[in-house]
Order: structure tokens, then sequence, then C-alpha cells
């Protein structure tokens, strides 16, 4: 089975043989209109269909609230905790949310009293994957293995939050350590996608992505490896920022390919996810592969809509990828993508189609390194020292039994794999092969970068589809990472913005569109992304929720 | 589970786990439960920090015969734990003794989301040892991963360097003692590299759990290789003892075997003369004195010599053997079956070790005068091959002759006094040559009083126990106790005179033919001068007086 599946991903090209044409037309965007109010009432979320305004930082508008003195920290602080209440049995979006957030958010409010300088994610509620290290708070990374572990330190990008004055809400459901495109892989409970409850939120950040697109949280953390962060942006309609590699220090993250892993954002907005990404950048000294390169100031990008000029995009060089709106993308998505890029060109920007030769490439090297490192990576979880530990006569049997009923499915595969691809004879085959076309990815992008500033793509080949669908055909689900797992094996950054709907689910499944720059410019990427996003018609990607509950 | 463990940490955060499985035995310890077939290090009863090496002791001449026909191919491998303040990847402080699991952080245990930190001191040393084993030095290396299970392993790997060390083909220069036939040898080495020490297993006396101290895991190591150039106890054993004095004069490592500091582990395989390829090659560890090691290499000549005498060459098997030293014999610990794979791969969570030219080239100024070159230029003073092994041995012994030397000595006078009278104080009061008062100034002086005749030999070493136990100064006790020597013949001659007129019964004897008696008489007229009188002069003066006709 696995030599199979590795034999398969070498030699193919893949194209998601078994995704079904989820729309066959995109929707038109201006017949959607809703906004949701964040008032503390007793029904936290309401959908109305007043005009449509392009979508306000969060926190940006909670800064301003509180320094106003309009809403306090408290207030907002109950007012999501209570959506959470309302919204949660039939999302499942969190592992565990905190008993301290209101403890936090009255801090902040005695700190606001006492005219005490607020730091900018003051009051700012998170949601922080479970596989990114909390204090004292539970961090499984979706795994029985890790069940009740709680780490004894924050990791760097926690830490600094917490710094910032941002309160984490809780913990966001995951793919077990990562592994999957669903949520489905969680060991502990599935998402449901705000869109349509029947249809999963992606994955494997899709607890992060479906807690802020359901406003349970304002901003989120989420990781990307191949495309965690991207992915189910696009299919819960949010922003996804996925920084480049180095960026923000890993330290903290648990492990699930070294190489490609990076803490994301998430945001409902392109300003939300810039600045949070701007709150946990920086070098890290405990972490060797974090990068000294500077942090511009994100915030300067994110100007209001009428200080744009007419053509506030102009000369910006767009190259529209080739090779991700070729067979195997669903038409709705395309034609989605399509018109994102003519909006583009309305906004200025010279577009052009690049060609990517190494794409097809990538996804079968991406499941080489990312299953090598995990095999790796996941060695630490033996029950001896913390997590699950399974009673055992002698030593293999502990590791045997401990690993055994610790890991779910997926996970063992990719060990299995990894292990394989690592293992004397077959190295040089897999994963040294599976390093060189990662060189060649990386210097396909460099010759697309130098030649544009930005690349385009959808962020996945569908939208979101329904719970189960992919469960028992792996690489139909791992075809769907072919639009992201490039950008990790170049370790570029890239954000997913909502761009459009298609067909599905009560009000339309949105669609996201991939932005991939050159290395550490993500300011272009947030530029780009917040005019973009501030000039889409009728661009109000509010979920229609839950009509049971709103 | 271990409260003290992790209190070091956080204390209540800790996931407990299972108490039927893990029973605490001391409250710092967390056990596992696995087969007693594994085994661990034991030490040794303490031995001599240097002990000399022992001559070889097998039985029967046939023995001999047999080996006769025979010849060994040894090599080995040392691990050289470092002596710098923190371990390799961690701030963790690198002290040898500790309570268990006191010395201990997320990343030395392996905590999920922990990452590793180059300590630069690890890259000092390795260049340090490289370049005093005149290797060649990799500008760009880089560390992969070592991976294996065991409970002592925190993270499920080792980070070690696999396929490009830091070092590479040098080469030691040896000296063979006299007493094992003298001679200089010089042996390859193959390869240094850098890499992690593991914890340390405890096992209950019952046998029936484990428990493990992980103050030792992520402790600095460089691993030596050699080339399989040694064939016999004695030369390995010398070039492990070399090792030791490498190591020490270069300040990376204490080099105590007892502390397992220093750990060979010797490879060998035996071959009739004459025949070119080599023989199957047995391991042997536990060594943990130099004479184990060629106690251990000799036993395990005979034994393979015997079995291919017998015809039974084909139970000389792929295996590690343990020596044993009460037994003075090995036994088998585990057959190899097949080889190894430990799927190294490279290491994602640090960078490539960069030197420079610049780099290597201060490191290679500031090297110490090394063993060899330093048992050349004793040589080359004169210096008998016993005097040079002797005092090249210890680097704090060389350095002390060498600045008593510098202060104008006569070599071979301060040879003799530190190899002998200083030595013997030394080994009487289990001290080491830097705990003593005496300074390399005050033995010159000492030397030079005797050599101008200020003070008398018999009153040199007096004056020698006291410096070594109160220090002071020649002069000072000299002139306190008044010791100058006696060398007015006047004055000599009339202590003669009196001992002589004193003792008329025994002079009349002398006279008569009893000329023994004249030790008699000096030892009066010693005795007399509280020892201060010149022997020559006594010796002549008494004579004349004894001779003399009345
Ligand atoms: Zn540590």
């Amino acid at each position: 089975m696995i030599g199979e599946l590795i034999k398969i991903l070498k030699i193919t090209v893949l194209t998601s043989k078994n995704s079904k044409e989820i729309a066959k037309k995109p929707w038109k965007l201006n017949s959607i209109r809703q906004t949701v109010t964040f008032a503390s009432s007793s029904s936290p979320v309401t959908t109305t269909t007043t005009s449509v305004s392009p979508p306000q930082s969060q926190i940006l508008t909670t800064r301003r609230s509180l320094l106003s003195g309009e809403i306090t920290a408290s207030e907002i602080a109950k007012s999501y905790l209570s959506r959470i209440r309302l919204t949660e049995s039939h999302l499942k979006c969190f592992l565990h949310v905190s008993d301290n957030v209101l403890k936090y958010a009255q801090e902040i409010d005695q700190r606001i009293a006492k005219g005490e300088e607020l730091g900018p994610l003051a009051g700012v509620l998170i949601g922080v994957k479970d596989n990114i290290c909390t204090e004292g708070m539970p961090s499984t990374a979706g795994s029985r293995i890790l069940e009740h572990y709680r780490p004894p330190f924050d990791a760097t990008a926690i830490k600094k939050i917490k710094e910032l004055g941002g309160i984490v809400v809780g913990k966001t459901n995951m793919d077990e350590f990562g592994m999957g495109s669903t949520t489905e892989a969680s060991a502990f409970q599935v998402t449901a996608n705000p869109w349509d409850l029947n249809r999963v939120p992606g994955g494997s950040s899709g607890g992060s992505a479906a807690a802020v697109a359901a406003r349970q949280c304002m901003v989120s953390l989420g990781s990307d490896t191949g495309g965690s962060v991207r992915q189910p942006a696009s299919f819960c309609g949010v922003v996804g920022l996925k920084p480049t590699y180095g960026r923000v220090s890993r330290f903290g993250l648990m492990a699930y390919a070294s190489s490609l892993d990076v803490i994301g954002c998430f945001g409902s907005t392109v300003a939300d996810a810039g600045m949070l990404l701007h709150a946990i950048s920086g070098y890290d000294r405990f972490d060797s592969t974090s990068s000294k390169q500077e942090v511009p100031e994100f915030q300067s990008q994110f100007l209001p809509m009428d200080l744009f000029e007419s053509k506030p995009l102009k000369g910006v060089r767009v190259g529209l990828i080739r090779e991700t709106l070729e067979e195997g993308v669903d038409s709705g998505v395309r034609s989605v993508t399509q018109e994102a890029a003519s909006h583009l060109e309305a906004l200025g920007c010279v577009l052009t189609e690049v060609s990517l030769p190494s794409f097809s490439l990538g996804l079968p090297a991406y499941y080489v390194i990312a299953s090598s490192e995990s095999s790796s990576n996941l060695s630490r979880y033996d029950g001896v020292r913390y997590g699950n530990q399974v009673m055992a006569d002698e030593l293999n049997k502990l590791y045997e039994c401990s690993r055994g009923e610790g890991f779910g499915g997926e996970v063992k595969m990719r060990i299995l794999m990894g292990t394989y691809a690592l293992s004397a004879g077959y190295y040089d085959a897999y994963y040294k092969r599976a390093q060189q076309v990662r060189t060649l990815i990386r210097k396909d992008f460099k010759a697309a970068l130098e030649q544009n500033d930005i690349l385009i793509s959808p962020a996945a080949p569908s939208a979101a589809y329904k719970i189960g669908e992919k469960k028992d055909d792996p690489l139909a689900m791992y075809a769907g990472d072919i639009m992201t797992v490039n950008v990790n094996l170049a370790g570029l950054p890239a954000i997913v913005l909502p761009c459009g709907l298609v067909e599905g689910g009560p009000l339309g499944l949105p669609v996201g569109l991939q932005m991939i720059g050159a290395a550490f410019d993500e300011e272009k990427l947030l530029k780009v992304g917040h005019i973009f996003e501030q000039t889409l018609k009728g661009s109000s990607f509010v979920p229609p929720l839950l009509p049971n509950v709103a | 589970m271990s409260t003290t463990l992790f209190r070091t940490i956080q204390p209540n955060q800790f996931t407990l786990l299972g108490t039927a499985l893990f029973r605490r035995r001391r409250r710092s310890n967390f056990s596992v439960r696995c087969c007693g077939t594994q085994t661990t290090t034991t030490h040794e009863a303490k031995q001599p920090s240097q002990s000399r090496i022992a001559p070889k002791n097998h039985g029967s001449n046939k023995l001999d015969e047999i080996l006769r026909d025979y010849e060994a191919v040894i090599g080995i491998e040392t691990h050289v734990q470092l002596s710098t303040f923190t371990k390799a990847f961690c701030s963790c402080p690198n002290n040898y003794g500790s309570h268990p699991n006191t010395s201990i952080c997320p990343v030395c245990m392996g905590l999920p989301g922990a990452l590793p930190v180059l300590n630069s001191k690890v890259v000092e040393f390795g260049v340090r040892l490289g370049l005093a084993l005149n290797c060649d030095l990799s500008l760009k290396s880089k560390f992969d991963r070592k991976q294996y299970f065991y409970p002592d392993l925190p993270k499920g790997y080792q980070i070690s360097q696999f396929d490009i060390p830091i070092a590479s083909g040098g080469y030691v220069d040896v000296d063979i003692p006299l007493e094992f036939g003298g001679g200089h040898r010089r042996f390859g080495i193959t390869r240094v590299h850098m890499e992690e020490d593991a914890g340390k297993l405890l096992h209950s006396d019952t046998g029936d759990y484990s428990q493990v101290d992980l103050n030792r895991a992520g402790v600095p190591l460089l691993e030596i290789v050699s080339e399989p150039d040694m064939r016999s106890g004695i030369e390995a054993a010398e070039y492990a003892s070399e090792m030791q004095r490498i190591v020490r004069y270069l300040g990376v490592s204490n080099g105590n075997m007892q502390e397992g500091s220093l750990r060979c582990d010797v490879n060998i395989s035996i071959r009739p003369i004459g025949q070119a390829e080599f023989g199957t090659k047995v391991e042997i560890k536990n060594l943990n004195a130099f004479s184990a090691i060629s106690r251990a290499i000799d036993f395990e000549i005979s034994r393979q010599a015997l079995l291919y005498n017998q015809g039974q060459a084909d139970q000389i098997v792929s295996e590690t053997r343990l020596w044993e030293e009460g037994a003075q014999k090995s036994v088998t610990m585990r057959k190899k079956e097949g080889l190894a794979d430990y799927r190294y791969f490279p290491e994602p969570d640090l960078p490539e070790v960069i030197l420079t030219q610049d780099y290597v080239d201060s490191i290679r100024s500031s090297l110490p005068e090394l063993p060899e070159a330093k048992r050349r230029r004793y040589e080359a003073m004169g210096l008998g091959m016993q005097d040079v092994l002797f005092l090249a041995n210890d680097v704090s012994v060389a350095e002390f002759f060498d600045a008593v030397i510098g202060k104008g000595a006569e070599v071979k006078l301060a040879a003799n006094w530190i190899m002998s009278d200083i030595a013997a104080y030394l080994k009487n009061e289990d001290l080491s040559i830097n705990d003593v008062k005496l300074t390399p100034q005050e033995l010159a002086e000492l030397i030079a009083a005797i050599k101008d005749g200020t003070i008398s030999g018999k009153i040199g070493k007096q004056i020698l126990f006291e410096l070594l136990a109160k220090g002071g100064t020649v002069q000072g006790m000299i002139k306190a106790k008044d010791l100058v020597q006696i060398t007015d013949p006047a004055e000599i001659e009339k202590m003669v005179l009196k001992v002589v007129s004193e003792n008329p019964k025994q002079l009349e004897q002398y006279r008569n033919g009893r000329t023994k008696l004249e030790g008699y008489f000096a030892g009066q007229v010693m005795k007399m001068s509280k020892g201060k009188a010149n022997p020559g002069l006594l010796n002549k003066i008494l004579l004349e007086k004894l001779n003399a006709k009345d």
C-alpha cells in the first residue's frame, strides 16, 4: 500500500479525479448581502440584508471602540463567548475554550480605566490551532497521543500575542498533527463548515478557519505545511496568510514537517491577518531557522478605501499560473478566479499568464518530504515522558501500544510512508529526489517572480466538499493540495482571500484566490490583498451560519 | 510521577502518566517498565584518573604459539563529552553528577514544539580537536538525525553528523611505553563529528521497571573514529590514552573515563597473517579504563584465535560484547543482525555549520602545544623516554615542568625532582600538581640553591615538603630556619675536631683499620651542624683529621 501510494504519487500528474463539479457557474456576488452585528445582545449573530460595505478590520475596530469607551473588553469577550456557546455544538471548532477569557478582558478594562498604555492587540480574541503550545492549556495537535497534555511553555508566537494584549480564546480543532485537508482526521471531533454544516471546513487548520468565519473569535493562528492555512481559508471564506518560511518562529509549534511548517494567520480581513502576522513575526533565538530579516510595519498598507486612487494597483505585475487552471480544477472555481483576475486588471494590474513547468512535480515531492520529516518528528511521541502511555510488559510493546493506540490512521500511514522513504536503499529514490524537485520548484518560482510582482491561482481545485466525501480516498484528498504545496516547498509567502462564491450550501460556497509573493515580501501581498478586498463588489463573506441558532 | 522533574519547568500543568505503569521510586525519576533484556552501562569501581597500561597476561605458551599466526585489526570509536558550560542544543547546565532530572528543559526532554539551538562552543571544540588530530576541516558541514527508539533518547533521534563530519582524514602519533617495547606509532583518524549524548536508564533492583535520567541528554559529544590501524591491546590502550591527553591539553573535556567523559568502543577482528581481507568484526563496549581496553582486546584476540585454531571460525559472529572487569572477560551483549538502519537525514531544525578560514586560523593559532610536540621537545632536551612520557602525560605536570625550566632550572634536575619527590608526595596525598602550594618559581629557586651550595640536598628535601604543604619561599625558609649551608672550612674543622676528640675509642678503632667508622664520624659532625655542613668539605676535613698523625 505504501509503496503503491508513493509510486502513484511519484509518477502520476495528479488530478482530482474524484472531485465532483460542485458548481457550474459562479454566483453573482451582489445578490448576497449580509452583515453581522457584534453587539452584546442575546442574539449575537443577525443576518440582515443591508447595504454592503467593505469588511472592516476587527482589530482596529476593537481598538477604536475600547479607546473611545464605546464598549468594554469584557462586553466584547462576553459576546464572543456567548456566540461560541450558541454555535459550538454545531460547528465544533474548538477542542478547548479558555476559562480565563473574561479575566484577561477585565484586566484590559482595568488598564483602560487607569489610563495605561494598551497593546496593539488589547482585547483581541484569538483562536489558536491546537498544535501551537499554550502554557497550561491543553495542546494536543488533535491527537489522542497528547490527550490532556498541557505544555509548560508558550510558543513564541503566543508569547508575543500575550505581550501585545491579545487574549487566547481557546484551542481549535485540526487534523491530527496537521495531516489532512478536512479536519476530519482530528482524533476528537469533526468540525463543520459555517457555510454549510454538511461540508468540511478544510484543513488541517479547519477549526481556526471556521471559528473566524463564524465570528467565534476575531482572528486565529493556524499552521501551514502544505496549504493548511490557505485551503481552509478558501473553504470558509476568510483570509488566510502563510508567511515566508522563517518569518515566524516555529518554537512551540508541534513539528509536522520542519522544513515546510510555518505558523499562519486567519482574519476576516486582510488587515487583521496582516496585523496578526506583524505581531508574531521576527527572529527568535529559540528557532535557528527563523529569519533576521526586518519586519516592515504592515499597517501603513491598510489605507481606508476613500484614500484609494482610481487605479490603486497601477503597474503591479500579476502572473496567473497557467497550470492551476487546467483540468481537474472545478469550472466554477476557474470562473471565479478569472473574474478575480479581471478585477485586479480593473485595479490597474498588468495581468499575464505564467507557466511553472515543475508545478505538477510538487505534490509527490511534498508528500515524500513531509512524510519523511514527520516520521522523524513524531518519534518523540513514544509514551515515555508524556502523553498517552499504554501499560506493557516490555519496551517494544510499550512503544507499539502507546503509538498504535495514540495515533490515528492517517498519521500512521504518513509515518510508514516517511519511514519507507528514508530507509536505506530508498533514500536516493525518494527523499533525495524530492529535494531535487524542490530545488527545481524554487527556481521556477524565482524566475516567475522576477517577471511578476505576485502570482495568482485558486487556493484549491474546488470549494468545500461534503464531510466524508474524500475520507476513504486519500489520493483524491492529497490532490486537493496541488495549489498550495509548491509554495511551501519554495518557502514563499502567500495569502488567500475570498473572491467569489460558487453554488452549494444554503447561500453558496466561498472560493479563495491565492496570491504568492517573493520571499519576505508579505507587505506587497497585503497591499494588493487589501485593495482587492476593499474594492470587491458586494464583498461581504459572512456565512449564513446556523438558522436554528440565529 | 516526577514532581521534581517537572518542577524545573512547570509543576502543576503536566499530564500525569498512568501510575500503574509508572511506579515512582524516587520522586525525581520517571520510570519505564520494560523488558529486562535491555542492558545499560554499569560503572566500574573508581580507578586512577590516568592509570598506566598493564602488561598482557595470557596464559599458556601454547596460546602464544597460536597467536603468532594471527594478526588483529583494531579500530576505536571514542566519545568525548565536552566540558561546555551548557548542553549542545539548549541552555541547561552541563554538569556531571546532578540529582536525576534536575538539569533538563523542554528542548532536551524532547517536548512537543521545542527546537534545538546549537551551542557555538561545540563547534569551537570540534574545530580544536579536529586540528589537534591533524584533520581536514569541513568549512561547510551539517547536522543529521540518527533515528532509533530507546527510552533514554527523548526525541527518538540523536542529532549527529552523518555524511559530512566537521573534521576528517587526520592522524595521531603515540609513543609506546618502554615496558611494552617502546617505539613510535602513527594511527589514522577517519573522522571527528559533533553529536549529542543520550540520557541514562537506571534499572530497578528487581528488574521489573526502569527509570530515565535525562540530565545527560543533549550533552555535547565529539565522536572520534580511528582507522583500523592498531594491532594489539597495548597499541589500542595507548591510542586511547593519547586521546585523553589531547582532550585534556586542549581543555575540551575532562577526559574522565569513570565519569563516562571519555568512552571507547573497540572494533576488533583477527585474520591469519598474510590474509588480505578482514575477519568478522566484533565490538567491545564498557571499557572504563585503559587497562580494560588492553585486556579486553587481548582476551578477544585469544578468543577468536582459539576459535580459528579449532576450526570454529564460523562462531566468530558480528556482535557487541560487554567487558566484565570483575571476571576479566567479555560476554555477548547483542548479536548484530543485518545492518542497523538509522534512516539518517539532514536535521531540518538546524542550519548548516559554516566555518570561515579566519575562524579556523584563529583557533589554530590558539592551540596549545600538544602532547606529541611536547614529547619531541623534551626528547630534544636530552631527557630519557621514561622521563619524557611521564612529564608529558599530564598537562598540568608538563606545564609545571615547563615553568620550572622556564625559570632557569636545569632540565634533568627539574625532571628528577618532579618525578621522584613531588610525584611521591602527590601520590601519598592524593593530590594533583595544581593543588600544591609549591610554585614553579620556588622549585627553580630550590634547585638553584642546592646547586650553588647554599643548602644541602638533604635540607633541600625538607624545604621541598614544607613548600608543597605550606607554600612560602626558599629564601624565606632558609633565613627563618637558618638553614644556610656551612661552607667555612674553619667552622667545619672546629666541629670535626670536637667530634674526633669526644670519640677517642672510635678513633682508635678507625686508626686500627676500621675505616668504615668514617661514616659514624661524618654523621656526628652533620648532626652537630644540624645538617648544614657542606658534605664535601666535611668529608675532606674529616678524613684529614682522622688520618692525621698526632
Ligand atoms: Zn535542556
